[in-house]
């Protein structure tokens, strides 16, 4: 990321940290140097410059991983982002805005396979709509109390090392498998007290017959973090729809991936009217980036062996939550830092 | 759209300063324009009125010059649409920096600049200095609400060392420099994260420890092509602006599914 450079301009919620001023420094070192600026783009809304190339990787490497693994990779976009520069604030926004493209061209391809429970989704949706709602409103709320980027920080933290851990036992304890054959297979559906509550409803694409109730909360919860993180919620959503609503696993992706769509269109929506923190610019470079990656992502996904890109994964998610984790815990060179809204 | 120069003397902008804000001042001062003007005893250009800033901008400047009539002592401020300010400040609460305080000031300027001939004390009495805000200390950040003063000192102070930091508050006073007797000229360097607006430039003839005539000249910042005009668009039309995006989003991630069909 040292190819990276920086040149912070004009009005808007600047946040003079650290990190930005190092980077400031960075430019002026450079434009003595007579660097050039051609592959510098610059980002109205984020309002600093980024190298293309940086964006576009990023996009790519995100996307990789979608190929890989099927994962959305919204939980490492925002984290990168905030690393090369762009405010948490943006970066959030930005990255769900990026979601919704990535989301529809994942929803087609599992459409095609007749992997959509499209009624599920839509009850997910319900929950989904009024979670981001309620996450925008916080996020608002916290970014004028001057705590939004601790509050995304600390989430990430929390988020990404319980991530991080549990597949790193899970890929640890998939190698051991490997050696011992006949393990038990656990029994896909059971019914538990939660599918029991009120408002019954089939849904048959999912072969269930369960609460709506169920699906709604746990599209309230994961709509609320994607508000404030810019995250689709995938990691949590996809093991909550196996283990919570009993669903068969073929159709879990894409159903998730249907409801992703809408409620990162409505926290796209809501931000830029609220907080005017979307980038366009930012989100259409990283989609680029993604799909080349996907594609690529795609063929290696088949190729290679599973587990022990798993347990990579698992590490670089680890990485990120202990850099965030070292950031919040680091004495900082300035402890004042000024803001101020734009007009 | 060459911003006009106006004329003033200096006690109706004196005037001005004291009952009105930031836009009346303009107003004011194309009033007085009006007035008949007498032997003009300083006269100021600027060599640019407008700083674009464009996608590859990396900072400007801009020369002021000019002539007096005679003998004197010339001090220049330029100041950026005033603005409020919250500055924070992070404290350690269990392991982790949190903003655990902060304070509110309205009406700091979002740049500023002073240059003088001669150092600042040497040809202006405080109070006159305090007057035409000359000198960084002379801003009079005041905090909103209840704020002990000692509190409200050190954020002033952080306040101050963050522009400086980012270059828009002067690390020194500037030097306005002679050409002769009469004609002077100081060069005002503007940073690539330089705010938008439009600023005024103030230049007064100072003698006897006293201001004797006084010109202002706006100056216009503004950000201009494609990126201007996304960031204008997403202020005005922030829902349309979303719903671009969303829609933008959409086609792309269509079209990022099309080669998939064919695979």
């Amino acid at each position: 990321m040292s190819g990276t450079r920086f040149s912070r301009r004009s009005a808007g919620c600047k946040l003079a940290t650290p990190a930005r001023r190092a980077a400031e420094q960075r430019v002026k070192r450079q434009h003595k140097a007579g660097a050039s600026d051609i592959m510098d783009i610059y980002l109205p809304i984020a309002e600093v410059s980024v190298d293309v190339f940086v964006l576009l990787g990023l996009g790519g490497a995100v996307g990789f991983l979608t190929g890989v693994f099927g994962v959305g990779g919204g939980f490492l976009v925002t984290p990168l982002l905030i690393f090369i520069g762009v405010p948490p604030t943006v970066a959030v926004a930005s990255s769900a805005n990026q979601l919704v493209g990535a989301s529809v061209s994942g929803v087609l391809v599992h459409w095609r396979r007749g992997n959509v429970d499209f009624k599920m989704g839509y009850v997910l949706l319900v929950g989904g709509l009024a979670g981001s709602v309620l996450g925008v409103w916080i996020f608002t709320l916290l970014k004028r109390l001057g705590q939004i980027e601790l509050t995304i920080s600390l989430c990430y933290v929390l988020l990404l090392g319980t991530l991080g851990a549990l597949m790193t036992v899970e890929s640890i304890y998939a190698q051991l498998r490997l050696h011992r054959p006949g393990v038990r297979r656990r029994k896909l559906h059971q019914h538990n007290w939660m599918h029991g509550l009120p408002l019954k409803a089939r849904f048959r694409k999912s072969k269930l017959y369960i609460s709506a109730l169920l699906p709604i909360g746990l599209g309230f919860v994961v709509g609320v973090f994607s508000a404030i993180l810019g995250i689709g919620g995938g990691f949590i959503m996809v093991p909550a729809m196996i283990y919570m609503l009993g669903m068969p696993t073929a159709v879990v992706p894409g159903t998730s991936l249907l409801q992703i769509i809408f409620v990162a269109a409505n926290v796209t929506l809501l931000q830029a009217y609220t907080n005017r923190t979307v980038d366009a610019v930012l989100a259409l470079v990283l989609l680029v980036g993604g799909v080349i990656g996907a594609r690529i992502g795609s063929r290696f996904g088949t190729r290679l062996r599973g587990d022990q890109l798993r347990l990579l994964l698992a590490l670089l998610v680890l990485a990120v939550a202990a850099k965030l984790a070292f950031d919040l815990t680091v004495r900082p060179s300035d402890p004042y830092s000024i803001a101020w809204e734009k007009t | 759209m060459k911003p006009r120069s106006d004329r003033i003397s200096a006690r109706s902008s004196r005037l001005a300063d004291r009952i009105f804000g930031w836009h009346f001042k303009l107003m004011a001062l194309i009033l007085f324009w009006a007035v008949p003007a007498r032997a003009e005893a300083l006269v100021a250009d600027l060599t640019n009125h407008l700083i674009a800033i464009t996608t590859g901008f990396t900072g400007a400047s801009v020369v002021l010059f000019g002539a007096i009539d005679g003998p004197g002592d010339v001090a220049v401020v330029v100041q950026g649409p005033d603005r409020e300010i919250t500055v924070r400040r992070k404290s350690r609460i269990a392991g982790i920096w949190v903003n655990s305080r902060e304070v509110i000031f309205a009406n700091v300027p979002s740049f500023y600049f002073v240059a003088a001939s001669r150092p600042l004390e040497e040809i202006v009495s405080p109070a006159t200095a305090a007057f035409y805000r000359l000198g960084v200390t002379n801003l009079e950040m005041k905090p909103q609400g209840m704020t002990p003063p000692q509190v409200a000192d050190e954020f002033v102070t952080a306040l101050v060392r963050t522009q400086r930091h980012s270059r828009l508050f002067p690390n020194a006073v500037g030097k306005v420099s002679f050409i002769g007797e009469r004609l002077f000229r100081t060069t005002i360097e503007f940073p690539s994260n330089v705010p938008t607006g439009t600023y005024l430039v103030q230049v007064f003839l100072v003698r006897d420890k006293d201001v004797v005539s006084g010109q202002t000249t706006p100056l216009v910042v503004s950000k201009v092509g494609l990126d201007a005009d996304v960031f204008g668009f997403a202020g005005r039309q922030p829902v349309l602006y979303g719903a671009i995006a969303v829609l933008t989003a959409m086609v792309a991630g269509w079209l990022a599914s099309l080669p998939f069909r064919s695979a």
